[in-house]
């Protein structure tokens, strides 16, 4: 494989990489979706004060995933999100909204009162998932766009890709693009239920609400994914082959059964996933089941992502224009720029050690009522 | 207006909003985690526990600011690929290695450390969250630095060739890019000025705590190390201010002519201190001001450090007269020139296109040597009339006199604060300086905003110096949806905003009523 082609896969599976990581991350916007379910006023405090300490992870993983895309294959930055207009910034506009939330949700002053935070806080738990599984879905279904960058030299319509006229809407319509989105909102729910299992104490009535909630939310998620993963599997998607798109069908079954290893990942990801829900639901003594699921999702993410792009596919497949579409290839950054990052990349090992370390510190104990109230600093 | 026409401007206009209100909240974010990492450092090493209470006064208000600022930033940079997709692929391959790598190297930082900072008092040892607090300022201050060598490459691009088979720039040097004397430049500007206005911020509100007689050791306290860090921003914004002018000078000419309001320069070129514009119409190339206060050879002394050097106004450079190392009057490039060089480089970008889907090579390298050799001005190709590259010179012209100003007032007030925290504490104390303290936190957020206001308007038409117009970098979208959104946006922000001084205001108040230096207990 030439130095260009190692490097763009390099590139993807960081991207790969960071989209499984916030996915896991996500439990911070399934935990908000569950703040006013039967929870008084004190359990509601635990919950908050537990995500509000994670929040920043999820925004950030979310900027980084944003900024490696632009660095990398800027073709896609350019035309996902300057064509679905609408659909991106409805997913920032609930994420900017979730900025403010914590730390003005219960300061004297905030003008709009608690519960209008915590609304706030509910709009990123629901839309956030749902849209963010809506975008990483046009990665399978494709979008309604054309490029032609020769556009570039026409001064009075020099944009080089355009979308469909509703911008973005007709992929939040479109019912398997929604479908992945509702899945990826149960799944935040469920690793929020095993997430406040793992940090909050002695609460054993929320503990062991969790547990229940951990189990429902899980089936739901899984009965969706299931549906989700036959429909993909089944899914006719574009392939570049000698020069040329080429529609195949089961192409993603077929790019999971011939890189085979991943197929390994995924269904090692789906065990690990379902024994962290079914354990944590039925062994009322056991915390750890968010470190299982969350690996199996970060697993399954990850192998998703390395489908959608690997092997010649068009990751953004064109709905109008099949010539359009984007593989990791045909948009991605030089060879140089992907060299110069990749250099920088070595240090996210460390990046990543630091940041676990930090955590493991900051969650050897959990999460009281008492410790809330001796801290003069709580959301 | 056409569509075009009327979509630039709402993407503009959507870009500033979002910038100028992320730019409301990231220097005070800036400035007060040093300052907060100096307390505490105090805290540390002398054990005095007045000074963790102190130290986490100021940490909340830190952490009310932080959010909005976290909240702001998210927009700013997916705004590159919604508002700006042309843009976006045109100059993706260096633009966006800049911004990645700030989001593994600092945005992690921050979002780690500052979890400690707020909630690891009782978690990690003392010197673990003194280590936080600084690695807190840090990954702040690195924040800053990507996206300012990215600013810094728009409007002084190097360190890349265009690639005509892309139809976009590719990196060529990551070094050049990097530490490109505009971008370290930008960078310490931007940093140091965040420092200045959180030490007047400091000095605000202890100005306040004193007027209202509470606290006001811990007031005293505060204003002292606000007014150091203060004073060597200051002092430090002044210099690299300076280095800025004198880069715009070489690198954005008309920009600087344009912050004087300078049409027809001359040899030994007056700086002007003080100045009014007389209205667009009526002006004239030797009279464009309706009154002002001129520094003799000044503008030529502060630009070339000699003060009979000539500085080329708005007219000359359009007409690409200026002068030679041996002080001739000397005919370059007028901007009807560039634009034919850039239409040329255009066309033959074209060529090279057809040429391409002919899969005809010899004719691909013919054109592709003639887009090289005339690419230096390609997107002047865009301009309709050597005028379209003037800037707005009323905007720039007063942004530049407000942020001097405003600097030079700072300047003084920190001479005075420091003065009388040494020497004449008691006068602290009274009123007029309390309302002085306080007033003076409006001027340095004016003096902010204005820098940043002359540093992008003053670069217009350029998304891209020279090489690239706003009309050709923006999104193939409907006007009325970028309107939308501005206006979505200019309302949650401005919501926002004043939650957050309305919180901040009631936290200094309702805290300034007990005991601040116990906080810790």
């Amino acid at each position: 494989m030439e130095t260009l082609s190692l490097l763009q896969a390099y590139w993807w599976l960081i991207i790969a990489v960071l989209g499984g990581i916030l996915v896991f991350l996500l439990f911070v916007q399934g935990g908000q979706s569950m703040l006013y379910c039967k929870a008084n006023e004190s359990e509601r405090q635990l919950m908050v004060n537990s995500l509000g300490r994670k929040w920043e992870f999820t925004f950030t993983t979310l900027v980084t995933f944003g900024g490696a895309f632009f660095a990398s294959f800027p073709l896609f930055y350019s035309t996902s999100f300057g064509g679905a207009y609408w659909l991106w910034m409805l997913i920032l506009l609930s994420f900017v909204v979730q900025a403010v939330s914590y730390e003005f949700r219960r300061k004297r002053g905030n003008l709009y009162g608690t519960r209008f935070y915590d609304g706030l806080l509910m709009f990123n738990g629901l839309f956030g998932c749902v849209l963010l599984g809506v975008a990483v879905g046009t990665f399978f279904f494709g979008g309604a766009f054309t490029i032609a960058k020769t556009n570039i030299l026409d001064g009075a319509a020099p944009v080089i890709s355009q979308w469909a006229p509703s911008h973005g809407l007709e992929a939040i319509a479109c019912w398997k693009n929604l479908l992945l989105g509702v899945a990826v909102f149960f799944l935040a729910r469920t690793m929020a239920s095993l997430y406040f299992i793992n940090n909050i104490g002695d609460s054993e009535n929320l503990t062991a609400r969790m547990r229940r909630k951990a189990l429902v939310n899980g089936l739901l998620f899984a009965v969706l994914f299931v549906a989700f993963v036959v429909m993909l599997m089944l899914n006719t998607g574009l392939r570049y082959v000698d020069g040329t798109f080429v529609s195949e069908p089961y192409l993603y079954f077929h790019n999971l059964t011939s890189m085979w290893v991943l197929a390994v990942i995924f269904l090692f990801g789906v065990v690990a996933v379902l024994y962290g829900i079914l354990r944590s639901a039925f062994d009322s003594r056991w915390r750890a089941g968010i470190w299982y699921a969350g690996f199996g999702t970060f697993a399954v993410v990850v192998v998703l992502f390395l489908i959608a792009g690997y092997a010649d596919t068009a990751y953004l497949p064109s709905t109008l224009d099949p010539a359009s579409s984007l593989t990791i290839a045909n948009s991605s950054s030089s060879l140089f720029t992907l060299k110069a990052m990749s250099w920088v990349s070595i240090l996210v090992p460390f990046v990543l050690a630091y940041i676990c370390y930090v955590w493991r510190k900051m969650n050897a104990t959990q999460l009281t009522e008492k410790e809330l109230k001796e801290e003069n600093h709580s959301y | 207006m056409n569509e075009l026409a009327s979509l630039v401007d709402w993407s503009r206009a959507q870009f500033a909003l979002t910038a100028m209100y992320h730019w409301l909240f990231v220097p005070l974010t800036i400035g007060l985690s040093v300052i907060v990492a100096i307390m505490e450092t105090i805290y540390v090493r002398t054990g005095q526990e007045r000074w963790k209470g102190i130290t986490k006064f100021w940490m909340t208000l830190f952490g009310i600011n932080f959010a909005c600022g976290v909240a702001t930033g998210l927009i700013l940079e997916f705004e590159f690929g919604t508002n700006w997709s042309n843009y976006s692929w045109f100059v993706g391959d260096i633009f966006g290695a800049p911004l990645a790598i700030e989001g593994i190297l600092a945005f992690f930082m921050e979002a780690t450390f500052i979890a400690v900072m707020f909630f690891g008092w009782n978690k990690v040892s003392r010197g673990f969250h003194l280590a936080s607090s600084w690695l807190t300022a840090l990954g702040v201050s690195l924040s800053a630095l990507w996206i300012l060598v990215a600013n810094s490459w728009m409007q002084y691009p190097v360190g890349c060739e265009f690639d005509p088979a892309q139809m976009r720039n590719v990196m060529t040097d990551f070094f050049a890019v990097a530490l490109s004397p505009v971008a370290v430049n930008k960078f310490f500007h931007a940093v140091f000025s965040g420092w200045c206005l959180a030490g007047v911020f400091v000095i605000g509100v202890s100005s306040w705590l004193m007027w209202r007689r509470r606290n006001i050791d811990a007031a005293k306290s505060s204003m002292r190390v606000g007014a150091w860090v203060g004073m060597a921003g200051i002092l430090l914004t002044l210099w690299t201010g300076h280095g800025s002018a004198v880069q715009v000078a070489r690198v954005q000419p008309m920009k600087l002519a344009a912050m004087e309001g300078l049409y027809q320069g001359s040899v030994g070129q007056s700086l002007v201190g003080v100045g009014i514009l007389k209205p667009e119409a009526s002006r004239t190339p030797d009279y464009p001001m309706a009154f002002s206060i001129e520094i003799p050879k000044g503008l030529s002394y502060l630009i070339y450090s000699e003060g009979n050097k000539f500085v080329p106004g708005i007219n000359d450079l359009i007409e690409g007269i200026t002068i030679n190392a041996e002080g001739d009057t000397v005919h370059s490039l007028s901007y009807a020139d560039k634009i034919a060089i850039g239409k040329t480089a255009q066309q033959a970008l074209r060529e090279y296109s057809a040429a391409y889907e002919a899969g005809d090579k010899s004719a691909m390298d013919t054109a592709a040597a003639i887009v090289k050799e005339n690419f230096r001005y390609f997107g002047y190709g865009y301009l309709p009339s050597p005028q379209a590259a003037v800037p707005n010179v009323d905007l720039t012209f007063y942004s530049f006199r407000i942020m001097v100003m405003a600097g030079g007032y700072l300047l003084a007030l920190f001479v005075l604060v420091l003065f009388l925290c040494y020497r004449r504490t008691e006068v602290l104390e009274k009123a007029w300086l309390c309302w002085l303290g306080m007033i003076s936190v409006a001027v340095v957020w004016v003096c902010s905003q204005s820098g940043w206001v002359l540093a992008e308007a003053g670069r217009q038409p350029w998304v891209i110096q020279d090489l690239m117009p706003v009309t050709a970098g923006i999104s193939g979208i409907p006007a009325s949806s970028v309107q939308l959104t501005f206006w979505i946006f200019a309302f949650i922000f401005t919501a926002l905003l004043i939650a957050e001084i309305s919180i901040m205001l009631r936290y200094i108040s309702s805290a300034s009523k007990t005991n601040i230096e116990k906080h810790s207990l």
